[in-house]
């Protein structure tokens, strides 16, 4: 640290007006540089992987022990015991970094330098979106089939199940799209909210509380008011089976929660160029 | 060059900053200097475009921050040291802001080396001191190689070290035709580094001048502390000749003189040099203590104009505490000729 600087000016910069491809590039150095992605998402992988083991093992182990009904539920959607519980733990970490990704730059205060190198918002958020959701949807479509094969493999002796089988491709692909959506689901309340410990307890509490609640609703009111709820519609797209009083067939659900997921991200899009960074 | 035409903004029912226009020329260095709650900082924001103007409009080089293509390339800013992510590296700070315009890795390590930060350019920035943030900060801003700088309080949580270091830095980067506009509440600071000075008090302009102009400008300056036994005789011979008298300690409270001396008032001359004072007081055989002009000084300069405009702190009364004078009266080592 000496008090005689050198020279300012040293090599000329390369001419260019920085691209998209630039920005998605910069966000991925955001992403990867900072160690709240590498650890949820290694908690992902070992949360999933490691409770479909758990569960397909303790099931083919007391396979004899369980009853005729557990049997039937387990063979009419296999699917289900094998990624159901795993998901729904892996999910939480899926909800825990899409918010962390934009509400750490405002905790931080590095949004405000985000936002010099990109003043045009829009393609900042469209940049994080789009880089984020590249990821989760890569590693999660990984992580689900990766948990299928390992699940079937445990289950084969009692349940066989294969991909070739009714809806399962369905189910263990969607499963994978129902975490990557989910993923930009929690950016655009992180988004909205900025604060990290806000976010996250809405996310999770409105996930793991509110949305089961709704299932006390009586009548065809309460299965339409659960199934049209962001997750709770997103869920079927994994399912094999419609559950009693489903209202919304498996994709149709999904394209329900994607319907959601679009509307707080034109909220994000629309608070973001209005408010104060 | 940044221009900023009628610029407003309003947090809720408090006006920020009201109708503020200046230009910021470039080749020279024009602090930006207000009390605290002035605006500067909001000022600067509506600028760079991170918060929205209510009124008027601010561009940098004839464009609004928002349609620079590469806005790192024009303009170099340093917003409060806390602008970084404490979870990545400085390396990865600096990598990501280069990505964005398109910078070559390279000039990554050129900035770090240049701001001395090469030793800790991979530690995560919530370990790092202010200084090093601050650092950081320039480093970010130079990234670009912009014509342009913006920089807000850049000396704060500097070492002596690292003060002189920016101070030359801003001094060359403005010898070199960029234009320089720094904020600061360190008036000492600007009087040495500023060349041009936009003083800003409750979100309003105060004054768009040269430095030495502003320091000018002041009241105490041509005045002058005069330390005498007999203070009316004095007073009496420098009314009948033009000057203005007004008592700044009376003898009672004025230094203690050595036994025997009779006690000093001081008063505050303005009107006539202090030569003439002198003459006078030989003229009409007044025994002088002291005769001191009293400097101007920008800190006095910048008291007067914005003491109205402080938004948080003591309300000082000129009666109690003229300007400067208050001062020197505690430090001035002149009853030594009473002994």
């Amino acid at each position: 640290m000496t008090s005689t600087a050198p020279p300012v000016q040293m090599t000329p910069l390369p001419p260019g007006h920085a691209g998209f491809g630039r920005l998605l590039q910069s966000e991925w150095t955001k992403l990867r540089s900072v160690r709240s992605t590498m650890w949820s998402l290694l908690l992902l992988v070992i949360l999933t992987l490691g409770l479909t083991a758990l569960i397909t093992g303790i099931t083919a182990a007391q396979w004899s022990k369980i009853g005729a009904a557990s049997r039937a539920t387990i063979i009419g959607d296999p699917v289900s015991t094998i990624l159901g519980a795993s998901v729904e733990f892996g999910q939480l970490t899926i909800i825990v970094l899409g918010i962390l990704v934009i509400s750490s730059e405002y905790s931080t205060g590095a949004i405000r330098t985000s936002l010099l190198a990109v003043p045009r918002r829009l393609r900042m958020l469209a940049a994080k979106a789009v880089t984020f959701t590249g990821l989760i949807f890569v590693l999660a479509e990984v992580v689900c089939f990766v948990a299928f094969f390992l699940g079937s493999a445990f289950l084969h002796s009692h349940v066989p199940v294969s991909l070739s089988g009714s809806h399962v491709l369905r189910a263990v692909l969607g499963a994978g799209l129902y975490l990557t959506v989910l993923g930009l689901f929690s950016m655009a309340i992180g988004g909205l909210i900025r604060h990290t410990a806000g976010a996250i307890a809405g996310v999770i509490a409105f996930v793991i509380i509110l949305e089961p609640l709704s299932t006390l609703i009586p009548g065809t009111w309460g299965n339409h008011i659960h199934d049209y709820l962001p997750t709770a519609a997103g869920r079927l797209v994994y399912q094999i089976r419609p559950v009693s009083g489903q209202v919304l067939p498996a994709w149709g659900g999904f394209a329900v929660f994607c319907g959601w997921t679009a509307a707080l991200l034109i909220a994000w899009a629309l608070t973001l160029n209005l408010r104060d960074a | 060059m940044i221009e900023a035409r009628v610029l407003t903004k309003r947090y809720g029912p408090k006006v920020a900053v009201n109708q503020l226009s200046f230009t910021v020329e470039p080749g020279k260095v024009t602090g930006f200097l207000g009390p605290n709650g002035a605006g500067k900082s909001t000022t600067m924001r509506l600028i760079l475009g991170l918060d929205r103007p209510d009124g008027g409009s601010a561009t940098i080089d004839g464009k609004r921050y928002h349609d620079l293509a590469n806005p790192l390339r024009t303009v170099g800013a340093l917003l409060e040291a806390r602008s970084v992510h404490t979870g990545r590296t400085a390396f990865n700070h600096l990598l990501f802001l280069a990505q964005t315009q398109g910078l070559p890795r390279q000039r990554v390590q050129q900035v770090i080396d240049l701001v001395g930060l090469g030793a800790v350019a991979n530690k995560r920035t919530g370990g790092f001191s202010l200084g090093m943030s601050q650092r950081l900060g320039i480093a970010a801003a130079l990234l670009g190689d912009p014509q342009v700088f913006l920089l807000d309080e850049p000396v704060n949580g500097l070492d002596p070290e690292g003060i002189l270091w920016i101070r030359n830095l801003m001094k060359r980067l403005a010898a070199e035709g960029r234009t320089v506009f720094v904020s600061s509440h360190l008036m000492n600071e600007m009087a040495v580094t500023a060349d041009h000075l936009i003083v800003i008090g409750r979100g309003e302009l105060i004054a768009d001048c040269g430095t030495q102009e502003f320091i000018g400008s002041s009241r105490t300056q041509r005045s002058v502390l005069v330390r005498t036994p007999d203070p009316d005789r004095l007073a009496r011979a420098i009314t009948a000749d033009g000057g203005h008298v007004s008592v700044a300690a009376p003898p009672e409270n004025g230094q203690p003189a050595a036994a025997g001396a009779p006690l000093a008032a001081a008063l505050t001359v303005t009107g006539i040099p202090a030569p003439r004072i002198g003459e006078l007081a030989a003229a009409s055989s007044v025994v002088l203590h002291e005769l001191t002009p009293q400097m101007g000084s920008l800190e006095e300069a910048f008291m007067e104009l914005t003491a109205d405009s402080v938004e948080y702190g003591q309300h000082q009364t000129p009666a109690q505490h003229p300007p400067g004078v208050a001062a020197s009266a505690t430090t001035a080592p002149g009853e030594r000729s009473g002994s």
